[in-house]
């Protein structure tokens, strides 16, 4: 398994998935330009954090239509799996391949701090190595993570249990306190019908390696990338 | 000529940034502001003549590019012309 991991004119992620997948996972990953037409063959498409662009616009808006969002799109309607982590489930969203949008944070703040999130599906590639209703620890940082979509989007969401992960506190419940960005049914993430495109604000990438405090991010990638987590980087 | 493209949220959507002007308007002891959304003004120098297909174009750029429909509502006007759509 090889992952491709999308580089934008401003993404600032990048090298941190890759230096999780390679040296802490011991998997494949190779960087793609923007300005590719070809995913070189990658089992996995990552959309990294960052403010690409400059967040000119609106997050996501130019980077959109980049060249390689041609072939992400093409990859995604065959089945291939897309993870977009902050600026990339914010381009997700801008692409289409993800519903709603991701506004402006409702304190106007840029959110830097480490939250609980409880995984809400296990049924996905991402998350199978999760339990269902998993308290995690993860990182936000951004100021354009408010999820909204319109009532009957949020409908089809819940309905079809396309959210992933919801804000939360340590014991699980969802407060208004534990969803700092403002996020509409407490959503931090969601994943397409076709169960093959996530887009999450939190950072997993950042929780892998052990040494940073947490490893709550590190079963996202072995779950997708169908690997073992090294003993080191269990829990 | 000048294209002139206005991008405002939705109105049901929140917009902090309104709220927070309208809240220093209020403690500046500014009175009968009953609410302040915050858009963009986004201008565009169109090459001339201005035909119906750069019309078209300038449309297709207000509402592909300029906006994000899941959001927000989108106009725009030419100079000397009405403000659509």
């Amino acid at each position: 398994m090889t992952a491709g991991i999308v580089v934008f004119p401003g993404s600032n992620c990048d090298y941190d998935c890759h230096f999780v997948l390679t040296k802490i996972l011991k998997v494949s990953a190779k960087y793609l330009w923007h300005k590719d037409t070809d995913l070189n063959g990658v089992d996995l498409v990552i959309l990294p954090g960052g403010f690409s662009y400059g967040d000119y616009l609106r997050t996501g808006a130019i980077a959109k239509f980049s060249p390689i969002m041609t072939e992400v799109k093409r990859f995604a309607a065959q089945g291939g799996k897309v993870l977009g982590i902050c600026n990339g489930f914010q381009t997700l969203t801008e692409a289409g391949l993800l519903p709603g949008a991701l506004i402006r944070n409702k304190s106007l703040r840029f959110i830097c701090k480490e939250l609980f999130l409880r995984v809400e599906n296990t049924d996905t590639p991402f998350t199978q190595l999760y339990t269902l209703n998993e308290i995690i620890q993860l990182p936000i940082a951004h100021t354009d993570g408010n999820y909204y979509a319109d009532t009957e989007t949020l409908k089809r969401l819940e309905g079809e249990g396309l959210i992933v992960f919801r804000y939360c506190n340590s014991s699980g419940d969802l407060t208004e306190e534990s969803n700092p960005n403002g996020s509409l049914h407490y959503i931090a993430g969601i994943i397409n019908e076709g169960r093959n495109v996530l887009g999450l604000m939190p950072h997993p990438e950042r929780r892998v390696d052990p040494i940073v405090g947490g490893t709550g991010g590190a079963r996202l990638f072995a779950s997708v990338l169908n690997v073992e987590i090294p003993s080191l980087a269990e829990g | 000529m000048k294209a002139t493209v206005f991008v405002r949220l939705k109105a049901d959507i929140l917009d902090p940034q309104g709220k927070a002007v309208h809240g220093i308007l209020n403690t500046l002891g500014y009175r009968g502001v009953k609410g302040v959304r915050v858009g963009k003004l986004i201008e565009l120098e169109l090459e001339e003549p201005v035909t119906d297909a750069s019309k078209a174009q300038l449309k297709e750029i207000a509402q592909r590019v300029l906006s994000n429909p899941v959001i927000e509502s989108v106009e725009w006007k030419l100079d000397n012309g009405g403000t659509r759509p």
